[in-house]
């Protein structure tokens, strides 16, 4: 099989040494890590591998040797690092050397115990040590649902990564380190760090406690007897406002944990609500300074009052409309006349309400505009909730006409039965053929023709509504649509993608280098980066989501036969 | 480094090169027919005559600028995400094969699959729009069964050669593919 060395790129330029690595010999790669400079004590190299092997349980060893040579001399050299291999036992012993500034090394190997004498070929791949190290290798969706110790045989490229990830106790010790061993590897310049990161390092373990103590405390007060009574249990669970409250509260509870995250899932998932969280809360913020300048929520506040007030009237200009001849249809006017002054008194009703609370109105808006503070989405929460609180009489009259569009729904539908000589079994939940006696033969065809001729009105009364409804929820839908977006968005992988695209690895890219012949194939490996629909797919927030939990199909029989539709459906709540 | 000339599957003519980088690297690229001058010139005026048009009709001038805005957003989108200017195999065996599309604009979009996950590269036949076409495609293996196929891989998908340009990508392809069969080492 072709043999496969893995060179890193920074070691090119490295004075020479013995190659100290990983193989893999199920694929026949060598993976270099370093290179360790003469002079050395063999028994302490020896020493100091198996004890970067016990630490990373990866199986480090010397591979084989590497010269860089500046002039043509070192005949002897080449039967030194010969012997070196018998020092080392290793199969195959790898030998590569450098002429001057040659870009084409030749590479060379050393069998003992081979059976086959002829030259294998050999490919030289250069990589980036600190990028492989940093990357995370997204396996492909279709390989992730297999078990995970197939995964890892199947891929190779895997194998590499997780060897370069692993050892990074390899790259602590740099040149200026005084222990018998002088690596050179990505990091032998010494590592960097900044201090502004290693100082809110220290600073995170404080404010996390206080966080977990603060939260902790809020959450008692959440779950006290005294916000457990009917009417405000009833009032929390309608205000979304208050869904999305617990849910950021529960992010908070994520990031304030002490544990550190142990897979590269936990920590992009921490450290993506950690930035939503952070841009919510400055997007809210921006937005409560824009409406508390030059006092837009005060204007806001009178401007509502005469919102409501022409919705009212628009309303009452529908009802007489309705009570009239609506489109030239013929209405049944005594009926017409009651539902029409049944609603207009509620309409009355509710403007008389709205004028009693105007004076606050002002007030509550203020403080409520307050808590924008807390995040952009609760914002719009809030919002969705003044629109819902604001509708509730077109809510009430969907209810009322689409309970009497049921009712006589069911009627006629029995009564038609009556007609036809049938009967609703309900213990066999099937129509059975039923003899009426004549009276009641003769009452079931009266009300069957009364219901029959009184449909129209109401379903014109009950069509009407549920699309002033349908238009009320549509409204909240998309607003709560904006708000699962900005809740479930990765933000910090996204920012990862783009400016540091090699740290979400998707593969790798392989590029030919210039060739030579008789010398080995050069190539250059690169990271393949994620891309964006993958980003987020993969590191989506879950959500509360309130998706419309019925088809369209079942949708529009439910509006054919009046039942009452509720679009929306948290996830926390039971389904009926 | 020659260039061969073919034709594509809808008469574009197209070119095939082959290189070898060692006994068992092969590169293999088909570019195809650049973006004509022609076509750009005639979608461009078509464009600006309608914009002309509806400005005529409705005096505003926002119509012009929006017509201009919406040609080079078009023509960048056009150049970036659509037109291909080259689609090249890259093969190297016992690594595996690396497939690269170049688009006009310079990006380049690579997928690289493990030789462990190739089954075998085979050209087979699809029906595309009115016509039936053959194509070159890369079998993956199914991890659970040695003889299930679990994805199809189609190559060469914008550029779309014929049959005589497929066999000579056939060809090279399988002389690689053959050796990793002859020489399984005790792994």
């Amino acid at each position: 099989m072709v043999l496969k060395v893995f060179f890193p790129s920074c070691c090119s330029s490295a004075e020479s040494g013995i190659l100290v690595g990983r193989w893999l010999s199920e694929q026949s790669s060598a993976v270099i890590l370093a290179v360790v400079h003469f002079p050395f004590i063999p028994v302490q190299v020896k020493q100091y591998l198996s004890e970067v092997q016990r630490v990373t349980k990866v199986s480090v060893s010397v591979l084989g040797s590497w010269s860089n040579s500046k002039q043509e001399k070192e005949e002897n050299l080449s039967k030194f690092l010969e012997d070196l291999g018998t020092i080392f036992s290793h199969e195959p012993w790898i030998q590569i050397s450098k002429e001057g500034d040659s870009k084409f090394w030749s590479c060379s190997t050393l069998q003992k115990h081979s059976n086959s004498p002829k030259e294998e070929e050999v490919i030289l791949i250069y990589y980036d040590q600190r990028k492989v190290m940093l990357s995370h290798l997204h396996p492909p969706l279709d390989t992730a649902t297999s078990t995970d110790h197939e995964a890892d045989d199947a891929s190779k490229l895997s194998a590499i990564f997780h060897t370069v990830a692993k050892s990074k106790i390899l790259f602590m010790t740099d040149r200026y380190d005084d222990g018998p061993i002088k690596l050179t590897h990505w990091q032998s310049d010494g590592a960097e760090a900044s201090i502004i990161v290693e100082l809110m390092k220290q600073a995170s373990v404080p404010a996390c406690m206080l966080l977990t103590f603060l939260l902790s405390l809020v959450s008692r007060i959440c779950r006290s007897r005294v916000l457990k009574f009917w009417p405000l249990s009833f009032l929390w669970s309608k205000l979304s406002t208050c869904e999305q409250l617990g849910h950021r509260l529960q992010h908070l509870q994520v990031i304030s944990s002490n544990k550190k995250a142990q897979t590269q899932t936990q920590l992009m998932r921490k450290a993506n609500i950690f930035v939503s969280l952070l841009i919510d809360v400055a997007l809210g913020i921006l937005l409560m300074s824009w409406l508390y300048r030059k006092n837009r929520i005060g204007r806001l506040a009178d401007t509502l009052i005469p919102v409501a007030d022409h919705v009212a009237e628009e309303l009452q200009d529908l009802l007489q409309w309705l009570m009239g001849a609506p489109a030239g249809l013929k209405m049944n006017r005594a009926l017409d006349q009651v539902l029409g002054r049944f609603f207009l008194y509620h309409i009355h009703l509710w403007i008389s309400y709205i004028h009693l609370m105007s004076p606050f109105i002002e007030m509550i808006l203020w403080y409520v505009g307050l808590s924008a503070c807390l995040g952009l989405t609760v914002a719009l929460c809030i919002l969705s909730d003044i629109i819902a609180l604001l509708t509730f009489h077109i809510y009430c009259f969907y209810v009322y006409g689409a309970r009497l569009y049921c009712l006589k729904i069911y009627g006629l539908s029995s009564l038609w039965r009556l007609f036809r000589g049938k009967k609703w079994n309900v213990l066999r939940q099937r129509v059975d053929s039923c003899s009426y006696d004549l009276d009641q033969l003769f009452i079931g065809t009266l009300l069957f023709t009364i219901l029959l001729f009184l449909l129209p009105t109401t379903a014109l009364y009950y069509l009407v509504f549920t699309l002033l409804r349908l238009l009320v929820v549509i409204v909240q839908g998309l607003i709560h649509l904006l708000v699962d977006l900005i809740d479930s968005l990765p933000l910090y992988s996204i920012l990862l993608r783009l400016c540091r695209s090699y740290r979400l690895a998707a593969g790798v890219k392989f590029r030919v280098l210039e060739q030579q012949d008789g010398k080995p194939l050069r190539l250059l490996m690169q990271i393949n980066p994620l891309s964006y629909g993958s980003v987020v797919q993969t590191y989506r927030l879950p959500t509360y989501s309130c998706y419309p939990k019925d088809s369209w199909i079942s949708l529009c029989k439910k509006l054919f036969l009046g039942e009452l539709i509720y679009p929306w459906k948290h996830k926390g709540e039971k389904q009926d | 480094m020659e260039e061969r000339r073919y034709r594509s599957a809808s008469g574009g003519p197209i070119a095939l090169r082959a290189l070898q980088h060692s006994a068992s690297c092969r590169e293999l690229a088909v570019r195809c027919p650049r973006l004509q001058l022609r076509s750009l010139s005639a979608v461009t005026s078509a464009v600006w005559l309608a914009a002309y048009g509806l400005f005529v009709l409705s005096q505003n001038s926002m119509v012009l600028s929006a017509a201009i805005f919406i040609t080079l957003i078009g023509l960048i989108i056009y150049l970036h995400f659509v037109k291909i200017d080259q689609e090249s195999l890259l093969v190297i065996g016992s690594l595996g094969i690396q497939v690269t599309s170049s688009y006009a604009s310079g990006k380049e979009s690579t997928t690289f699959i493990e030789m462990g996950r190739v089954k075998d590269v085979v050209i087979n036949e699809a029906i595309h729009m009115q016509k039936v076409i053959y194509y070159l495609c890369i079998l993956l293996q199914d991890p659970g069964d040695p003889q299930g196929v679990s994805e199809i891989v189609p190559l060469f998908q914008s550029s779309k050669p014929r049959l005589d340009c497929l066999i000579e990508v056939y060809r090279s392809c399988q002389e690689i593919l053959e050796q990793r069969k002859m020489a399984p080492q005790s792994n």
